[in-house]
């Protein structure tokens, strides 16, 4: 571009890049609303916590609440499903990590006691969402007798671990907490 | 076009002075009349002009919709409804509007099809039918889009399965679905976008089909022998001969579609999308719309992990398998030019590809009703063995026949095998 061709680089030169380079940073600047504003807004954000109240659910009954619009599952499980679930090798899971937000330590075993929290091991709380492509599983339905995808055909057992089909991962346990004896605070 | 040189001569005093401003008539003319077409085009290559007249009438009833339409999560259903009972002639309008996405569809299919079975994607036309992928590819994203739009159950939750694709890209996956749905979920924000876009791509549309038909023009077309155009003698002008064939095609095209429209306007579609989204119950069993069907399956083919055999590391687990697969059943669509080692253009003097290339469409065909099949048992087993054939047909069969096979002598040029054929130059039977 210099009108003066020598093989030294000239003040010219030098302010050519100078100003193409800060014209991509400004771009880039510029391009950066453009994307964010694809993101959740701050009314999407807002609805990040919810509480159930959980006193009427008898063993083997279960009830989906919503949470960030997704579904969120929770089950009374019985002694029956409990043992099943117990009994289960881990060798035998697909997914042999816990998935629960609620543990410190992020790489423990999905034994069942890791997937509930202490002191309510008896109830499983989830997000409904199948890790494979987003539906919604099924509840007491399947080959383990815990959830059946029908999008996919993906069953998960009386724990919420994947066991058999295309998804990859347990239910997700999202972050929650016993705030009274039967009321969950969940998020 | 195609020699560089022009055969317009204006006429009218104010044609001269266009002519030495805005040569518009001069490109028309030289593009839509004067433009020389190999003499034997049979009916299979009149789905290039019929898909022209698709594109313009789903732009035309798209845009008229759109005035009805309210792109809102509570009300989108509503509309729709409002749209079937209350406007006027909006029942004809959202029919015309759904079953010509299906046709659309069908007769894009047959073009794709068309041009594998004559080689149209050989030297020097490996940038036109790129193009015409990028066509398909971009026509793939719009048809989603909208068929979002009325906010049924089938709406729904196809956007939850399609935009769950994105999670199953490693580490930045789930940032990605984020930012495309614009929540943590399929929702309001995720069907004010998508209309946006549905709106945006058949314009981007337009414009690549602008360059595909550009480029045809540089090349010239090809023909059912796959001889090139050697002199005028092999060609006619496109005005009346093309032109009239192509006229005659989209009314026979017209008519089925009318049929569609106006007897059996639902047949294509799914009842469940008559039922209003509901976020927090997944329909028993989603499918997609019949055009997506053999993707569908191929996306569900992948059930297991791969990895290092003998240990426990996985490379790539069965998720983002499926999805590499079915992107992978797309994309290898560009580079077929280079997979195919035949000089050979035609199917009609390749014996042994004319058998592989109808158990091609065969598996294409068993691909698209093993996706409305539930995803359990004997369906996946026979959508796995469909689905390495598939790839096998392109990543082996395609290469290797080039190298293996004899064709059968060529004629030396178009006329020869027209006058081989019929004696008198008659193009109507040329079509096998």
């Amino acid at each position: 571009m210099s009108a003066i061709d020598t093989s030294e680089p000239t003040r010219r030169d030098i302010l050519y890049i100078a100003t193409g380079a800060a014209g991509a940073v400004g771009v880039a600047f510029v391009a950066w609303p453009f994307i964010h504003q694809m993101n959740p807004d701050a009314s999407t954000l807002a609805l990040s916590t919810t509480e159930v109240d959980i006193a009427s659910l008898e063993p083997g009954q279960s009830v989906v609440v919503k949470w960030r619009g997704k579904p969120v599952f929770i089950r009374n499980r019985t002694e029956k499903e409990i043992e099943e679930a117990k009994s289960t090798p881990i060798a035998e899971l697909k997914d042999k990590a816990a998935r629960n937000a609620n543990l410190k330590d992020s790489a423990a075993e999905a034994t069942d006691a890791n997937r509930a929290v202490e002191g309510k091991e008896n109830i499983l709380l989830m997000v409904g969402v199948c890790t494979h492509l987003g539906c919604i599983p099924l509840g007491q339905q399947g080959d383990f007798g815990g959830w059946f995808c029908p999008c996919h055909g993906s069953h998960y057992d009386t724990a919420g671990r994947i066991r058999k089909g295309p998804a990859p991962e347990n239910l997700l346990v999202p972050n929650y907490e016993f705030i009274s004896d039967s009321v969950v605070k969940i998020g | 076009m195609s020699g560089g040189h022009s055969a317009y001569v204006p006429k009218s005093g104010f044609g001269k002075w266009m002519d030495a401003r805005l040569p518009l008539a001069r490109l028309v003319y030289d593009s839509f009349v004067a433009y020389p077409v190999p003499r034997n085009l049979n009916n299979w290559y009149t789905f290039g002009a019929i898909l022209s007249l698709m594109l313009i009438i789903q732009l035309i009833t798209g845009i008229v919709l759109a005035m009805h339409y309210t792109p809102e999560s509570t009300m989108a259903f509503a509309s729709v409804e409002k749209i079937m009972r209350d406007v006027n002639y909006g029942w004809l309008l959202r029919y015309m509007h759904a079953n010509g996405a299906s046709f659309f569809f069908i007769a894009v299919y047959i073009h794709i099809f068309r041009g594998f079975y004559y080689g149209s994607y050989k030297n020097p036309r490996e940038v036109l039918w790129i193009l015409g992928v990028i066509i398909f590819i971009l026509m793939m994203a719009t048809g989603f889009m909208g068929y979002v739009l009325p906010w049924g159950q089938m709406s729904f939750w196809g956007a939850t399965v399609i935009t769950g694709f994105f999670t199953a890209i490693p580490i930045v996956g789930d940032s990605i679905h984020t930012l495309l749905l614009g929540g943590f979920a399929v929702d309001n924000p995720t069907l004010n976008r998508f209309f946006s876009l549905h709106y945006l791509l058949p314009f981007m549309i337009i414009g690549v089909v602008i360059l595909h038909v550009w480029a045809l023009h540089v090349t010239g077309q090809t023909n059912p022998t796959g001889v090139e155009v050697k002199s005028e003698q092999d060609t006619v002008p496109f005005t009346p001969y093309a032109t009239m064939k192509d006229l005659l095609a989209m009314i026979v095209f017209m008519l089925v579609l009318a049929y569609f429209i106006f007897y059996m306007p639902n047949f294509l579609g799914h009842p469940d999308n008559y039922i209003e989204a509901q976020p927090l119950v997944t329909p028993a069993h989603i499918v997609p719309e019949w055009y997506y069907l053999p993707f569908y399956a191929i996306l569900r083919a992948i059930t297991f992990d791969i990895g290092i055999p003998f240990t426990d590391i996985v490379l790539i687990n069965s998720k983002l398998g499926g999805v590499i697969a079915m992107f992978g059943s797309l994309l290898i669509f560009f580079v077929v030019p280079w997979l195919d080692t035949s000089k050979v253009r035609s199917a009609a003097y390749r014996p042994l590809f004319k058998q592989f290339f109808w158990i091609f469409v065969i598996v294409c065909v068993g691909l698209g009703w093993l996706g409305s099949k539930p995803a359990e048992g004997i369906y996946t087993t026979m959508s796995q063995i469909f689905t390495f054939w598939y790839f096998f047909h392109f990543i082996v069969i395609l290469p290797v026949l080039g190298l293996v096979e004899k064709p059968k002598p060529i004629p030396a040029s178009i006329t020869e095998a027209v006058l081989a054929k019929t004696g008198n130059g008659d193009t109507s039977n040329a079509n096998n």
